[in-house]
């Protein structure tokens, strides 16, 4: 241990971040508890923290709602399909920046972060023109391409700063080797870039899950994915806390696992390396 | 060494990439910058005409796009506000030996992964709503009044919502540099008996400077465009009190029609991230040559 540290101040620290974390937290934890509830006592006041009738039938009445498995799948596919492509374009894209590198590789690596700088909503008024006109609205193969070109500066550069990390000694002893770039590429490079890879793919899974301006602009219905099924809920007429709760529960549910994976991946993945 | 082939192998593998981001930056902002130049309603299919600016003074001299530039410019300066002057203790707390840590650290850094439009609802309906929701039953407890948040504090009530899904990305990144802190420079400090304040001001705060810029930089860029948390909670009012910029150019396109409009308005919003990009560029680029 570096430094002394007493018990009294490791235990107030620990009362300390425990009660602030328990805090932050709290919403999700209360959202979690209203899926449990009837809808009466989800409306409840004074509220029930814990004594309360634990019900299932939400969940089951979000299932039953045959729809919410729709926006699921969508939001799966959309999600996965979106990376997946966006991994088959970056990773030879990072791999030659990192390992070939040219006068020019910095400036293209920064005018590539740049283009991520543009706000969404400067180009909404074209993409949903050439939308309408291509019949790409509320299409899933629509949305997949536009997060897949909104999230591909991301993924060009966390690769990057993985793939950057591997050192060439064991690239050029593979050339001396005899090793084809092919070889070098499946017995070599891989196995090194395998944690970058998982990583890379998981905050990008996270992120176009999440991702709520394009799906809510270019989607209504058929291609709709969980954040805009969500958004439904808003209505007035909808206003069904205990359902809420439910779909609401079921759909960050798996990310919030992801995302606890990728958590040490996320500052490096959006600050683009600025702060390691 | 790179040899003439495998040079001409990188490009290959880096063509498709430049191309796509090239198109995907290229083709939508020329055709924003032709429509802003356009007389050009849906409603009204066929009236296209070319008017110069007119767009643009018609964007600029609009009311609502004063109203929508100082919403978003509160929105984005209070968040920011907010989420340091958290962040910062909290990621000095959590920088202390405590017991139970990682548990601590993935509910502090939980709200992030959250996707927007379920945290907008939760605390919208399940916390905020004037008679049923948490808060109301809090304040009863303290016997005071509830606050309908909604409609007396809309903009707040909208800036609180964000501030909860940023201050774990905020606090994540100061901690991240924090753990980056050299120990023995504190210890030698401790030592030389320097309290705990003159240590956290002259080592610990300026080592945080270049993090927080960081934090400021991103936060900024994605907090221009907030869009889903808005049009699930307000839909942009009461009138126009918790439209932005992005709400503003959103309504105008996709509710009003007016493509000309929301085109200039589109260009306006590029202009003011592109100001913020180009400060962050820069750091990023230092940081690649070091």
């Amino acid at each position: 241990m570096a430094r002394m540290v007493t018990t009294r101040r490791k235990v107030i620290s620990t009362a300390a971040a425990w009660l602030v974390g328990f805090l932050i937290f709290f919403p999700i934890l209360w959202m979690v508890l209203a899926s449990f509830k009837t809808e009466l006592e989800a409306f409840a006041i004074p509220p029930s923290f814990l004594f309360f009738h634990w019900t299932t039938e939400n969940y089951a009445t979000v299932q039953e709602r045959s729809d919410y498995f729709h926006h699921a799948l969508n939001s799966i596919i959309i999600a996965g399909g979106s990376t997946l492509i966006a991994m088959l374009i970056a990773i030879p894209a990072a791999w030659s920046m990192a390992f070939s590198p040219t006068k020019r590789t910095k400036d293209v690596l920064l005018w590539m972060l740049s283009t991520k700088m543009m706000p969404p909503v400067g180009v909404l008024v074209p993409i949903y023109l050439i939308y309408r006109t291509f019949g790409l609205l509320d299409t899933r193969s629509g949305l997949i391409f536009i997060l897949c070109l909104g999230n591909l500066p991301i993924v060009i550069w966390m690769l990057f700063t993985y793939f950057k990390e591997i050192p060439k000694d064991i690239l050029e002893a593979a050339r001396m080797d005899g090793a084809t770039i092919g070889r070098e590429l499946i017995y070599v490079l891989t196995p090194m870039a395998v944690p970058g890879l998982a990583s890379t793919l998981l905050l990008n899974l996270i992120l176009a899950w999440n991702e709520a301006f394009w799906t809510l602009n270019l989607s209504t219905l058929e291609a709709a994915p969980l954040t805009v099924f969500i958004a439904s809920y808003s209505s007035p007429e909808g206003l069904f806390w205990a359902k809420l709760s439910a779909a609401s529960t079921l759909a960050i549910a798996p990310i919030l696992v992801l995302g606890w994976f990728s958590q040490r991946q996320l500052v490096r993945g959006l600050t683009f390396g600025a702060v390691k | 060494m790179a040899t003439q082939q495998t040079q001409l192998l990188a490009r290959t593998l880096l063509t498709p990439a430049v191309a796509l981001l090239f198109i995907w930056m290229i083709v939508p902002l020329a055709l924003t910058i032709y429509f802003a130049t356009l007389h050009y309603n849906l409603l009204d299919p066929g009236s296209e005409s070319f008017v110069g600016l007119e767009n643009f003074r018609y964007f600029l001299t609009d009311p609502a796009f004063l109203a929508s530039l100082q919403n978003t410019l509160v929105l984005v300066g209070s968040v920011l506000a907010i989420t340091i002057i958290l962040g910062v203790p909290l990621a000095l707390l959590l920088d202390q030996q405590v017991v139970g840590l990682s548990i601590v650290r993935l509910m502090v850094i939980a709200p992030f992964f959250v996707m927007p439009t379920v945290s907008a609802l939760v605390w919208k309906n399940l916390l905020m709503h004037p008679v049923s929701g948490l808060f109301a039953w809090i304040a009863h407890l303290f016997g005071l009044p509830a606050i309908d948040w909604f409609n007396d504090a809309p903009l707040f009530s909208v800036i609180l919502i964000i501030s909860w899904q940023w201050l774990p990305f905020a606090t994540l990144i100061l901690l991240t540099a924090l753990q980056s802190l050299d120990e023995e420079q504190k210890e030698a400090a401790e030592m030389d008996g320097a309290s705990a304040i003159s240590t956290f001001i002259y080592i610990t705060l300026p080592h945080l400077a270049r993090p927080i810029t960081v934090v400021i930089l991103i936060e900024t860029i994605f907090l221009l465009t907030v869009f889903a948390e808005i049009f699930v909670t307000t839909g942009g009012g009461p009138g126009l009190q918790t439209t932005n910029i992005a709400f503003l150019i959103y309504s105008q396109a996709l509710i009003q029609y007016d493509v000309g409009s929301a085109s200039a308005g589109g260009l306006v919003a590029v202009v003011l991230a592109n100001i913020v990009a180009f400060f962050l560029v820069r750091i990023v680029g230092r940081n690649l040559e070091a």
